[in-house]
């Protein structure tokens, strides 16, 4: 974890309600994808944790939803805003598993963190399949940019304007050695249930601190209470334990 | 001695800064980032005999200025703290620690503070008698002052340690729970707890926080902190450590002038890590500022 300042270079729309921002700081301490920076917004206590969607040498980016004061106040903003920023959080996604093929399944803004993700798999000679799922063709982002990684990508709609009508669950490929996943918890918990090969799953909490100091954000697992921004977000899948 | 020292139940502190309870884990989150050494103390996780999840989520919402938190006492419980928790934090943190202990019933108190009695890094022993989070304990006991006194001789009877009394806001008259701590034999009053609050969501029209209500702190309650330790100092001998809504030196300075004899930081370290290494490497240039020479000097300055 670390606490810097990062300058905002660029904030663009690039779906519904959904923006890119990147910004220019130190980010040595991102080092696993999956991982996420805690953001302080003026007039705001609580910092506003979005997960890190890249990292080219200092630059960083990151997509988010607007859903609230906090992520419409980074929504306006321009460019050359100053942010203080605590980044290196939470321990993100292992990409040592077994397998060649892998599924990276995500849903709206659980997308971002499977792009750097997406990567590192293929930097280390994987192949991935994605499995993305929008409400509908509006909240369609970033698709293209994971096809020009070398991904493939496989779409489904909600309201069926784009891809295939339904959910990601309905267009996971016939074969594939392990899943990585990121989104809301129903479609988590769909993807945990079809998926039948071992996996990683990203889950998101309302969080005090984001960096295990308040127990805010705690969850049961298998293997115990585990603080979903310190221990987590990415928890595997043997050790979670739904909550119904 | 540095101009920063104060006494606390008889122990020097090298400094009044003390992370609070709840806000600080047992430490090993802020070692990393910086050296822990440098607070005068701080107060521990919450410790109950059993380990405890704790509440559902969400746990957490934000208010105007501050926060509202329903964890309900997540801890490993007290075998834990003990066999895994205070060795592990032996090599980072080389000062008495403060213990904090919480508990559903005056046996239970009593038996944890006896666990803790043998344990050579505890300097003192904050009993929280005011957590607003779990039911048929914690707030229970700090609201009615006869169950305080209560509970104050029982773990008076159990350890030689200093018995610091953790006080809830939310009762009428603060005045007279402390009293009934002193009279039971606490060595010190800490206060205050959080405030019970609220928050609703307009979309789902629901209240954010899974237990309803929770514990509201931050910059917004530092007022009402203010007020309570300034009543408290006048209603009992003992010393006073005060807590609520502190984020900066100008806060602690203030706070020792209502009559704390040191100051805990409670949930500005969850917004910004640094808060209390901050605030004890800014407290030199506050004193010049206001011509003050010790900081043990204006302790209850403001009566």
């Amino acid at each position: 974890m670390k606490n810097c300042i990062f300058t905002v270079n660029e904030n663009i729309n690039i779906a519904k309600d959904v923006y890119k921002m990147t910004l220019s700081g130190d980010t040595s301490d991102i080092v696993f994808p999956g991982q996420f920076v805690n953001i302080a917004l003026s007039g705001k206590f609580l910092r506003r944790p979005i997960s890190v969607c890249d990292v080219n040498g200092n630059e960083l980016t990151l997509i988010y939803k607007v859903v609230g004061g906090g992520t419409e106040q980074l929504s306006k903003m321009t460019g050359r805003e100053k942010l203080d920023i605590l980044s290196g959080l939470g321990n993100g996604y292992d990409i040592n598993v077994p397998g060649k093929r892998m599924l990276l399944c995500g849903g709206g803004v659980g997308i971002p963190p499977l792009y750097l993700l997406a990567k590192r798999l293929i930097a280390a000679g994987a192949e991935c399949i994605c499995a993305f799922g929008f409400a509908d063709k509006c909240d369609v982002f970033y698709t293209d940019e994971f096809k020009k990684l070398g991904c493939e990508v496989n779409i489904a709609t909600v309201s069926g304007a784009l891809g295939t009508k339904g959910f990601v669950t309905d267009i996971f490929p016939e074969e594939y050695d392990y899943v990585f996943t990121c989104g809301p918890e129903p479609m988590l918990k769909a993807v945990y249930k079809k998926s039948k090969t071992g996996g990683q799953f990203s889950f998101e909490a309302r969080m005090g601190c984001g960096f295990g100091a308040c127990m805010g954000c705690s969850c049961k697992t298998i293997a115990g209470a585990k603080r979903i921004c310190k221990d987590g977000p990415v928890l595997k899948k043997e050790e979670i334990l739904w909550e119904d | 001695m540095g101009r920063l020292s104060v006494d606390l139940c008889g122990k020097e502190l090298d400094n009044p800064i003390i992370p609070a309870s709840g806000t600080f884990g047992f430490g090993y989150e802020f070692a990393e980032l910086y050296d822990i050494n440098c607070l005068g103390t701080f107060s521990f996780k919450g410790t109950t005999r059993d380990m405890r999840f704790g509440n559902p989520l969400p746990r957490i919402a934000e208010c105007e200025s501050g926060m509202i938190n329903s964890v309900g006492l997540q801890n490993p419980g007290i075998d834990k703290v003990i066999s895994c928790e205070l060795p592990k934090l032996r090599r980072c943190f080389h000062k008495p620690v403060m213990a904090n202990v919480s508990g559903f019933s005056t046996d239970e108190y009593a038996e944890v503070c006896e666990r803790l009695d043998g344990e050579d890094n505890v300097g003192w022993i904050e009993v929280n008698i005011s957590c607003p989070n779990v039911h048929g304990g914690g707030m229970s006991f700090g609201t009615d002052p006869k169950m305080a006194n209560a509970v104050t001789k029982a773990v008076k009877a159990k350890t030689k340690k200093p018995i610091i009394i953790k006080l809830s806001p939310n009762v009428t008259d603060i005045s007279e729970i402390a009293k009934a701590c002193e009279e039971g034999g606490a060595d010190g009053i800490s206060l205050i707890n959080t405030l019970l609050g609220m928050r609703i969501d307009l979309k789902t029209k629901k209240p954010i926080i899974a237990n309803k209500m929770g514990g509201f702190s931050g910059k917004a309650i530092f007022p009402v902190a203010l007020r309570m330790v300034y009543q408290v100092y006048e209603a009992v001998k003992i010393p006073v450590v005060g807590m609520g809504g502190i984020s900066c030196a100008e806060n602690v300075v203030e706070m020792m002038l209502a009559g704390a004899c040191a100051c805990q930081i409670g949930a500005q370290n969850l917004v910004d890590p640094y808060a209390c290494r901050d605030i004890i490497d800014d407290l030199p240039r506050v004193l010049d500022k206001y011509g003050i020479k010790n900081i043990k000097d204006i302790i209850g300055g403001a009566h």
